[in-house]
């Protein structure tokens, strides 16, 4: 599960240049660090290191706009 | 017998609260009555679709009936064991949703402005409720075609004509269940300030732009035969009236809905304190960008990413602005100033987004503080504004029209 949360940290990091490590409640959305192009890289890289196959409908801003409710979200759906 | 557009007269006002006082309070006592729902829904449907407009009426049955049976249709294909969700029958079934809105839209530019008679007040609107349903059963989020509710979402009358475009899952989930009284009662509290502030803007200040000032202003534009300042009036004039006009239409739509228990979404949030285009396009005319951006946009983006078409990253997002706003115009109307419009948008935000990516690198050099922020607003005002300009279609009548320049 450990490998999730990084992985997730990793790509946000990527995507956003900031490390969200001690930040999980940072919403994304809000503070503009991710918009519609971010939110497409992270379901392509979501699908691509984790295997996770998220469609673009499945994502609904408001249970995906923090790190912390990304990562549950995908623990959930690797189930 | 007379015809009622929604929410364009008193006495439509009148038999709208009339009809939902029995189900408000039903709500308030835990109860929806969902079969009196329906039989107002029908009501208010006739009144807009009947009388001397049956045959619209008799176009959005039609309509109506195609699109139950084709989302019918594919929804048994996705949902039947083993489905093979092969993308061209997604494709075709897309295709075929949209094909009335197509014929509706390009009759009148082949036909010397007739209207086509398959097409009715507010068909657009359904077809994106349509077209993102198919999408969503697609992706295997809908997973389950119930035709009643199906129904209700598409006929829902307090949004029939011109939206707000709700979503599906989101309209069913408010369907089926009753509110808290305490969530309610809000419900009642805000929907009851939506519409009087409705009236505010429809009836007194888009009646004001509108009705008082344009006529005029038009007149003096189109005698002076070339450019006048007349024609930046009618700019700023034309604006305030196409946004209050249809933010008031909104409002009522809104208010009406939250009334009834169905949160359906805003449409406008202070568009005209944008700072820049793309802040622009998450605060005017909200569930069309919205849908543009979820439907098309990320689609768009996720297809060329996927398959690896550019190289870039700015690239991609940058053609798919494009296409994404042209659509938008195209959707408009097959005029040259819609498509314009749209274009002009597609590129509004890729200088946007250039400028942006830009002043991040150029951080230490570019000033940021209240007075530049300030004439960020006043700049995307006036940019805006022009687009609406285009939109409106006068520089066509100043141009092409009888009186031209």
């Amino acid at each position: 599960m450990d490998n999730v949360k990084e992985t997730v940290i990793s790509i946000l990091n990527d995507l956003t240049g900031e490390d969200f490590s001690d930040n999980l409640d940072e919403n994304l959305y809000d503070s503009a660090l991710l918009d519609s192009m971010g939110t497409v890289q992270l379901l392509l890289e979501l699908q691509d290191q984790l295997g996770i196959n998220a469609p673009v409908s499945e994502f609904d801003r408001n249970e995906w706009d923090t790190p912390a409710k990304i990562i549950a979200k995908v623990e959930e759906m690797q189930q | 017998m007379r015809w009622f557009i929604p929410y364009g007269n008193p006495t439509y006002f009148i038999w709208l609260a009339l009809a939902i006082i029995p189900l408000m309070i039903g709500l308030l006592y835990g109860r929806r009555f969902r079969g009196y729902q329906t039989i107002i829904s029908l009501f208010f449907l006739i009144l807009t679709f009947g009388g001397p407009n049956w045959k619209t009426g008799i176009a959005l049955i039609g309509y109506f009936i195609y699109q139950i049976i084709l989302v019918a249709g594919y929804s048994h294909y996705r949902q039947k064991k083993g489905s093979a969700n092969q993308g061209w029958i997604f494709v075709m079934t897309v295709i075929l949703a949209i094909v009335p809105l197509v014929i509706v839209k390009v009759t009148p530019a082949i036909e010397g402005g007739r209207q086509s008679i398959i097409g009715f007040l507010g068909i657009s609107y359904i077809t994106f409720k349509v077209v993102q349903t198919i999408m969503e059963t697609r992706d295997g989020i809908i997973k389950e075609f119930h035709p009643i509710l199906f129904g209700q979402f598409l006929l829902f009358f307090p949004t029939i004509s011109s939206g707000p475009i709700d979503r599906y899952r989101r309209f069913e989930t408010d369907y089926k269940k009753v509110p808290e009284r305490a969530e309610y009662l809000d419900l009642i509290q805000t929907g009851v300030r939506y519409v009087f502030q409705g009236f505010v803007y429809k009836f007194i200040v888009a009646y004001y732009f509108g009705t008082v000032l344009m006529p005029g202003i038009e007149r003096h534009a189109l005698m002076a035969h070339g450019f006048s300042w007349n024609i930046i009036a009618y700019m700023y004039v034309y604006s305030m009236d196409l946004f209050f006009d249809f933010a008031g239409y909104s409002l009522f739509a809104v208010g009406i809905s939250y009334l009834m228990g169905i949160k359906t979404p805003v449409n406008f949030n202070q568009p005209f304190k944008s700072k820049n285009i793309k802040d622009f396009w998450n605060r005017w005319h909200m569930t069309l960008s919205f849908w543009f951006r979820d439907y098309i946009f990320m689609r768009l983006v996720f297809f060329f990413m996927k398959h690896k078409v550019f190289k870039s990253r700015v690239t991609t997002a940058n053609v798919c602005y494009v296409i994404n706003m042209l659509i938008m115009g195209f959707w408009h109307g097959e005029t040259w100033f819609y498509i314009t419009y749209g274009l002009f948008h597609g590129c509004a935000l890729v200088i946007n987004d250039t400028w942006l990516r830009f002043k991040k690198k150029h951080q230490d050099v570019i000033p940021h503080n209240k007075l530049t922020e300030l004439f960020a607003i006043f700049l995307t005002f006036n940019v805006v504004c022009f687009s609406f300009l285009i939109f409106s279609g006068f520089l066509n009548t100043l141009f092409f029209g009888p009186n031209k320049f």
